[in-house]
Order: structure tokens, then C-alpha cells, then sequence
């Protein structure tokens, strides 16, 4: 697919998943993220691929445990309440090392919630939301473009690192419509000699588990898979800047909420104040050296979310509370407006006497 | 643009059946007195017609939709009056089916009433920049699938090539092979191609039938 194409945010997922060479859909409809879904059922009887409707989404991301045993690459995709029960599974996922990828399309929430977007998981995405001490790699698109693109760099680090890649979105992303290319260039999956794909007699049997029986064991497995963690947090934290050349108030803001701020900041920047965005890429890890570097210059700090709050406590952590950091929020399916991003920007120029 | 009595929009998910509802319906208010849009979507609870309820309701346009569109509730529901659409013969209506064979199953309760009354009109709308209805062999495919699923015959094809926000003039012109492709394997005649109202200046000399839409546009 050379030319572009006009697609839905979540569509663009499913296609980039089957470009990097994903042959194995295993979901559960749920609205905001069912094209994923409706999408791999056309696609994938067509090119010898898996598509399978599971009967729940505990029973998907354990088929998902499966093929990311036997070697391949697989995913699943739900929205806020299905990833709720998913949590058990990633958590395994997690303890038996096994690379996949997962896509959050976030709706409003807690509990049934709505239907409308939210980014009210982020927590629940960036500590792990299964049990235990664990880690996925977080990543969060804020555009149809880049859905794809982000879909095929999660396949590409979660086999890397075998670790679960999550593509945190959020209901507008996945529903609205934009042109994307699939012109990318596309690494071939490493080999996976720990995969449980027949020993031919040649060697000794693989085992993927997350049972432990001796407690030394277990400790020592989690210590070196954080050593792994602190890896990825040294190589792979990302995030984009936005007009933060000389900023004294910097955003923070990813998805659908990074695109109102951009607009705001622009706007503030045309009054005089010298705003600035951070728009982190990679949720875990979170991009903290952006922030750090922020500090050189910044006065203030304001976290724009569709949540009560949540990344605004790691943009607390990534810059030692040193200077303030605000929030400025809708929820309930709700999205901030420019306007109402203008105006924390000049209350806050205000404050800072600029 | 002669209209009959119905006429009826359905296409693959995401062709553009709903920008082109709500302005075919404006544009047949112009000569009609009494004009209703339908919404008959039950599966897509987003970008409905009801987005453009107040500039219908302006231009006295009668929006017959699901109290439960565009709410936080996802739920199949028809709305209460579809059924003015067959009781009423006064009035005229756009009806915006849903997306693919599943958003059209609920003409199907319709269509033996519209199929005997026959005074309407079934236009596919088809975008060559969708990724799974590139070809003319796969928009008959959905075509076919329509048909069953809703029970009622098409009359013509709409062109609505269009890459969004991006889209020029070269792309729409780039298009008219693929819709006479879809013509001719469908064996349905071409009516309209509809363009932004952007475009329309740049293209009305050289295609006919064009038809210039007022697009919702989004805030980011």
C-alpha cells in the first residue's frame, strides 16, 4: 500500500499488526475498539492468519499466552473494562517473559463507564494493572499515522525485550478517520530460541512458566527482569517537543489531549507566552530527561489529561517537585477544549509574572 | 438532481454515507417542503447525523434518529418514528442506512413497503481511499452483501472518493476510473461524485454530476 488510504484509528492498528507480520487476532468486541476486531475478521482468512472471537477476553489473552509461547507474533485489543480482565494474563505474560502486544482503546470509566474517550488508564497501563512487580512498554499514538507506526514499533520491542507492549489509545483516536501510509520498513522478528516449538531431539525441552517453587528463584527472576527494565528505561524512553525552545510554562500531554494542547500552546505562543508541550511517546518509560531538561528554562508546569490526574504524578516524580505542576482535566468522555487549555496557560503566565 | 420519494444511502463502513446524508437532505429541502433525514445506523454509535442536528433543524429538516445516538450508551436501538418514512407519503427522506451488510440489516424490516411503493432510490457510496474496498471486485462483494442483508435492491453508485482532510483535486480526479470500474462490474449507473465544497471549484468543469458537501469539521 504505497498510496495513502483513509482509515479509522483502530483499523490502521489491525493493518500495521499484519504488516509486521502478526498472523494471530484472538479478541473480544467492545466499543470503542471493535473495528480491530470487525478489520482482522476480513483480513486475516485471507492471508492463512488466525482471527478468532473468543468467549471472553480472559479466554483471548490466554490464547495470546499460547502463540507468544509457540514463537509468534500475537495480540489482543479490548477497551478499558475488557483490559480489567485481561490483567490476570498480561500479568503471566509478564512472568513467563513472553513478548505480545495489546492494544487500550480507553473509554470513560470506572466500571462500566461510557463509551466516549478517557485516558483514565493510565495507571493502570504504566504500573502493570495485573499483579506482581512487572512492567509493559507503554506507547501512546496521537494520531492515525502514527497508530500504525507505534503498533509496529510495540511488535518490535515487546519481541526485543520479551516484554508486552501496550498501545495505550483512546476512543477518538481509534474512531476518527485520517490518511496513513504503510510505507514502512519492517525488521524481520528475531529468532526465538526459548520458544516451545519442538525440540527435534536436538535439545532440551524449552519451558515457559511463571511458577517458581523455590522462593531464591523467584527473587533472583524478578531482580534480572528489572535489570531489563532499567534498560528500556535508559534506551527507549521518547517523547516529542512542541515549541519548547526557551519555554518558562511547560505541557504535558499524550493522545487526543497532546493535539488540543499543541493548538493552545501555539496559541499562547502568538500572545507572547512562552509556552512549550512535552508529549510523551513511551508512557513506560516515562520520558523523564525531556522534563529534566524542561527545568533549564521552565517556571511551571501544567498536566493536561482526561483523567483526575495520573500522569501528572510522574511528572511530579520526573522533575522532583521542583517547580508547580498543575492539572487542567475533563472526564467523563469529555475533551478539553483549546480555550480552556489557553486559559491554564495564561494563568499561569500570570503567576509567573511573565 | 432528481430525487425520488426515498432515497437511501448505504456503502461500505466509513465511505462518507452520513457527510452525504445530511447534505443531500439540505439540498432536497431546497425544493420540498417536508424533508426528513433518518438515521437507521445500529451499529456505529459515532459521527452520526445527529452531529448535524441543529443545522437541520435550522433549515427545517425533520432529524428522525435513536434518542440513544451519540449518548455514552452503545445499543442498537431504531428510532421510534422510522416508520413516518412509510405511513407519511408526503414526506421526502434521505435515509443514511448503517455500515456493510450488518449496519443495513434493519432496512431490511423496511424495504418490502419500499420496494412496493417504488418511488425510491439505493445509492452505494464508495470511497476508492478505504483499504478493503479498493477494487471494483471488492465493492461488489459488499455490494452483494448489502443487498442480502437489507433486502432492497441499489439503483446507482456515488463516488465520495476522499482522503479527508488531504484530499485534492488530482485524487478525486484519479478516482473516476475506479468508480466507471465499479459501474461496469456492478452494472449500476454513476450519478454523482461528491466533493468537499473546498473542491468543487476546481473540479466542476471537468466532472459531471458533481455534487459540493458541507463537511463537519473537527476541532482538532
Amino acid at each position: 500500500m504505497a498510496e495513502k488510504v483513509l482509515m479509522k484509528g483502530n483499523e490502521a492498528i489491525a493493518e500495521a499488526a499484519i504488516l509486521a507480520g502478526c498472523r494471530h487476532y484472538f479478541g473480544y468486541p467492545i466499543t470503542p475498539q471493535t473495528e480491530i476486531a470487525a478489520y482482522m475478521a476480513k483480513r486475516m482468512p485471507k492471508i492463512g492468519g488466525t482471527f478468532l472471537q473468543a468467549e471472553s477476553e480472559i479466554a483471548a489473552i490466554n490464547m495470546v499466552y499460547g502463540v507468544s509461547s509457540a514463537g509468534k507474533r500475537v495480540m489482543t485489543s479490548s477497551s478499558s473494562p475488557g483490559i480489567s480482565l485481561k490483567g490476570e494474563g498480561i500479568s503471566y505474560l509478564a512472568g513467563a517473559d513472553l513478548p505480545a502486544l495489546v492494544v487500550n482503546c480507553q473509554r470513560g470509566g470506572p466500571g462500566l463507564g461510557g463509551i466516549q474517550p478517557s485516558q483514565s488508564d493510565y495507571f493502570q497501563a504504566t504500573r502493570g494493572g495485573g499483579h506482581g512487580d512487572y512492567h509493559m512498554i507503554v506507547l501512546a499514538p496521537d494520531s492515525v499515522q502514527e497508530m500504525a507506526q507505534l503498533t509496529i514499533k510495540g511488535f518490535e520491542l515487546a519481541d526485543e525485550y520479551r516484554m508486552t507492549s501496550m498501545i495505550l489509545a483512546d476512543g477518538t483516536i481509534g474512531q476518527m478517520m485520517e490518511p496513513v501510509s504503510f510505507d514502512f520498513e519492517i525488521k524481520e522478528a528475531p529468532e526465538k530460541p526459548w520458544a516451545t516449538t519442538g525440540t527435534g531431539m536436538k535439545r532440551p525441552h524449552n519451558i515457559i512458566n511463571s511458577l517458581y517453587l523455590k522462593p531464591e528463584k523467584l527473587e533472583e527472576t524478578n531482580i534480572a527482569r528489572y535489570e531489563k527494565y532499567a534498560v528500556v528505561e535508559e534506551k527507549e524512553a521518547l517523547a516529542e517537543e512542541y515549541m519548547m525552545d526557551g519555554a518558562e510554562i511547560v505541557l504535558a500531554a499524550f493522545g487526543i489531549a497532546a493535539r488540543v494542547t499543541k493548538n493552545a500552546v501555539k496559541a499562547a505562543r502568538a500572545e507572547g507566552i512562552k509556552a512549550g508541550l512535552i508529549r510523551p511517546v513511551t508512557l513506560w518509560p516515562f520520558p523523564k530527561a525531556y522534563f529534566e531538561k524542561a527545568l533549564g528554562t521552565a517556571k511551571e508546569m501544567i498536566s493536561i489529561e482526561l483523567s483526575m490526574g495520573q500522569m501528572i504524578e510522574d511528572v511530579r516524580l520526573a522533575t522532583q517537585c521542583r517547580i508547580p505542576v498543575s492539572l487542567t482535566k475533563r472526564v467523563g468522555g469529555m475533551i478539553p477544549s483549546v480555550e480552556e487549555v489557553l486559559c491554564a496557560i495564561r494563568k499561569a503566565a500570570e503567576r509567573i509574572g511573565d | 438532481m432528481n430525487y425520488k420519494r426515498l432515497t437511501l444511502l448505504a456503502g461500505h463502513y466509513g465511505s462518507g454515507k452520513t457527510n452525504l446524508a445530511v447534505n443531500m437532505a439540505l439540498d432536497l429541502r431546497k425544493t420540498r417542503e417536508r424533508v426528513a433525514l433518518a438515521d437507521l445506523d445500529i451499529v456505529n454509535p459515532y459521527f452520526r447525523s445527529k452531529d448535524s442536528g441543529r443545522e437541520l433543524m435550522e433549515a427545517g429538516v425533520r432529524l428522525i434518529v435513536s434518542e440513544y445516538a451519540n449518548t455514552n450508551l452503545d445499543i442498537p436501538a431504531l428510532p421510534q418514528e422510522m416508520y413516518a418514512l412509510i405511513d407519511d407519503p408526503g414526506l421526502s427522506a434521505v435515509i443514511d442506512v448503517g455500515g456493510d451488510d450488518r449496519g443495513a440489516l434493519a432496512l431490511g424490516r423496511l424495504s418490502p413497503a419500499i420496494a412496493a411503493e417504488n418511488d425510491y432510490d439505493m445509492f452505494l457510496v464508495v470511497n476508492r481511499f478505504r483499504p478493503l474496498t479498493r477494487s471494483a471486485e471488492d465493492v461488489l462483494q459488499v455490494m452483494r452483501e448489502i443487498e442480502e442483508a437489507g433486502h432492497l435492491a441499489f439503483t446507482g453508485i456515488i463516488d465520495n472518493s476522499n482522503l479527508g482532510a488531504e484530499t485534492s483535486p488530482e485524487d478525486v480526479l484519479g478516482s473516476a476510473g475506479f468508480a466507471e470500474a465499479v459501474a461496469e462490474k456492478t452494472g449500476l449507473p454513476l450519478v454523482l461524485t461528491s466533493v468537499d465544497e473546498a473542491l468543487y471549484p476546481a473540479l466542476a468543469e471537468k466532472i459531471e454530476n458533481l455534487f459540493p458537501m458541507h463537511l463537519q469539521k473537527r476541532p482538532v
